[in-house]
């Protein structure tokens, strides 16, 4: 069976500077998300060196963005994608990961910190994603998220 | 990758999880432990020492498990976790609700 997952990598190199471009489109299907993380932080890390923290924060909110836009965002209608698209340039990592939903309004979203909340299931992906890069910003219609991890 | 079940001799169930720990595996974990519950387990231990990472819905089916296990009269343990896996509860206040142990024979001895 071929995989659904469509993906794209471009390599440059100006100035002795090399940067990595990896797009990846993929189904409303979470079971497509954990491929989905291996091949976005393999291509996007080839032939850079990455710390394993700043490998397990990259593959934990892609996972984290992957299911808001799947379940949340295209409410798993498999007619709809969500697009990746994941930059690295020495300084950085930027990734952005969009869906077909109506967007959301990312500041109606609580910390999931209060006592009586640590019971709860779920309402902790938005705060996790916010904890573990350096920059999150949406855009105006709120199904677009970018999240920007600073190179060690 | 998946979910692997076994017996300590002191009658702990210890469920390893190897790869992630996710959105698309999280109710195969879930149905183990209830499983594992409503055959009579009481004492049970998830070992995270082949872990690569977990996110938050990972975490939610972990809070359920725990609420779960502690209705039933029973006790969860965590054990195995990495400083990286580690943070993500600390982050989210999710070590002051779970009993976190770094091997699993600690977990074990400590029942």
């Amino acid at each position: 069976m071929t995989s659904p997952l469509r993906l794209c990598v471009r390599r440059t190199s100006a100035s002795g500077e090399s940067a990595t471009l990896v797009t990846l489109r993929l189904p409303s299907d979470v079971s497509c998300i954990e491929e989905a993380v291996e091949l976005v932080t393999r291509h996007c890390l080839a032939g850079h060196h990455a710390t394993s923290t700043t490998q397990f924060r990259l593959r934990v909110v892609l996972s984290e963005a992957l299911t808001n836009a799947i379940i949340r965002g295209n409410g798993e209608d498999r007619t709809k994608w969500v697009d990746v698209r994941a930059e690295l340039v020495p300084e950085r990592i930027r990734v952005s990961v969009t869906d077909e939903g109506p967007g959301f309004d990312p500041d109606s979203v609580p910390e999931p910190l209060r006592p009586e909340q640590l019971d709860e299931a779920n309402g902790r992906g938005l705060y996790l994603i916010r904890k573990l890069v350096d920059t999150v910003e949406f855009n105006e219609r709120g199904n677009s998220i970018c999240m920007i991890l600073r190179r060690p | 990758m998946g979910f692997s079940q076994t017996k300590d001799p002191r009658g702990v169930t210890v469920v390893q999880v190897d790869g992630q720990l996710i959105v698309g595996n999280r109710q195969e974990l879930k149905d183990m432990v209830q499983a594992a519950v409503e055959k009579g387990d009481r004492r049970l231990l998830i070992d995270f020492s082949r872990t690569g990472y977990i996110d938050s819905s990972g975490l939610g089916a972990l809070v359920s498990i725990s609420k779960r296990i502690r209705e039933s009269g029973g006790e969860l343990r965590l054990s195995g976790l990495n400083d990286d896996l580690r943070s993500l509860f600390e982050l989210t206040k999710l070590d002051t609700l779970f009993a976190i142990t770094e091997t699993p024979e600690q977990a074990l001895t400590s029942f």
